[in-house]
């Protein structure tokens, strides 16, 4: 039995924070769970927080596209935020740039993010 | 057995007019070098070498690799790695031990057959401690560089605040792969540490902008925007832009600026901040 990271809501948004280095299983466990998540709550964005995570292969950075495409066809919004430089240079030498994800800085960054209408970037 | 023998002759070849010889090595020495280094320091450093050396053939050392010649060995090591620190050219340190060889010359003009075997023998040796003058001053020339480059490394990448949440890299000089890993490194570091979601790379000072630099540039930014930050790439002059059309490199979707100024203005509108001058002010 591998560990299911928790998925917690606020308010419309579902927070998954990612506190360990992921497994395989675990990341096909994640993107069940967030899916059926934002069924059932009707959520309409999704923060997935790795600031805890240093290591990462192209699996998980996969895993992080699928999530987002995911989330889109269920009409959510995905933010990913605080990742580390190292994991951000490992992604791109993987030759990973992970389109469509949007990113921010950190978890605040990224919930101000959501909070603004699509397509309304600061200009 | 018959090569111990050859040593006791090297011995008494380089031993028969003793100090002397050194006396004459030193004169030498100090010729070629045309004064940059102190009589008394070389004296010091070639007595001591002769020692050493006589010392080692003394107990039949017929090889630069043999145990007896380790004391030889260091002396050599830290005599060439002087000279190369010193800025002397190989030349000027191999001659060091290979004048030893032209002063022994005049030993073979009473030569007996034994004199001349000896030298020959005494020569062959020399010249693989020349050999390995020159490979210790190599080395010490290659730590040297190695070393001035780490130090241009660090000197030559700093990350500057701009304002709140806009940094600016201004990359000076010619970009490769190891310089560019520090910058993104630096870059993103900086991101996370400052909090910014602006970053500026400005290569006003790059002379000269090929696929490979493009490449990494490219490949810093896409690294910053995973990270939640937008990048902006400033200083490009009116050569580098038509270098980059010429090549067909494509910055797709990465907001190139002419100037930082114009960058600096963009990154502060995409934060939020307006720029508003005082009215009456002169311009």
């Amino acid at each position: 039995m591998s560990e299911r990271i928790p998925v917690l809501r606020i308010g419309d948004v579902l927070l998954v924070s990612v506190q360990f280095d992921l497994e395989d299983q675990t990341v096909l466990n994640l993107q069940e769970d967030l899916a059926e998540q934002i069924v059932a709550t009707s959520a309409s964005g999704v923060v997935i927080d790795i600031s805890a995570l240093e290591i990462v292969d192209s699996f998980v950075g996969r895993m992080l596209s699928t999530v987002a495409a995911v989330s889109r066809v269920l009409d959510a919004r995905t933010v990913v935020v605080g990742m580390r430089p190292a994991v951000a240079i490992t992604l791109v030498e993987l030759g990973l740039s992970l389109g469509g994800v949007s990113t921010a800085l950190d978890l605040e960054k990224g919930l101000a993010k959501l909070g603004r209408p699509v397509g309304s970037a600061p200009r | 057995m018959v090569e111990r023998d050859d040593a006791v002759d090297l011995m008494g070849l380089l031993s028969v007019e003793g100090q002397d010889l050194a006396a004459s090595w030193v004169s030498e020495v100090s010729g070629s070098l045309k004064g940059r280094i102190g009589r008394a320091e070389l004296d010091r450093e070639l007595r001591e070498l002769y020692d050493a050396l006589v010392e080692a053939l003394g107990q039949g050392a017929v090889d630069v690799h043999a145990e007896q010649m380790s004391e030889v060995r260091a002396l050599l090591t830290e005599l060439s790695r002087n000279r190369a620190r010193q800025g002397f050219s190989p030349s000027e340190t191999a001659i060091s031990v290979f004048a030893l060889k032209r002063i022994l010359e005049p030993a073979l003009r009473d030569g007996s057959a034994e004199n001349v075997r000896a030298y020959l023998l005494l020569g062959r040796i020399l010249d693989e401690l020349g050999l390995f003058t020159i490979e210790t001053y190599t080395r010490t020339r290659d730590e040297l560089i190695t070393a001035q480059a780490e130090q241009l490394l660090e000197l030559s990448t700093p990350v500057v605040r701009l304002w709140d949440g806009v940094i600016a890299v201004p990359l000076v000089g010619t970009l490769d792969s190891a310089r560019t890993q520090v910058v993104m490194e630096k870059l993103l570091q900086a991101l996370v540490d400052t909090g910014s979601e602006q970053a500026i790379i400005d290569i006003t000072g790059v002379p000269a902008v090929d696929t490979q630099v493009a490449q990494h540039l490219l490949k810093t930014i896409v690294a910053a925007k995973l990270m939640g930050a937008e990048c902006t790439v400033s200083g490009i002059s009116p050569q580098i832009a038509q270098t980059i059309v010429a090549l067909g490199i494509e910055f797709d979707g990465i907001v190139t600026k002419a100037s930082l100024a114009d960058a600096l203005k963009l990154a502060l509108r995409r934060s939020g901040v307006d720029l508003v001058a005082q009215q009456g002010a002169l311009r």
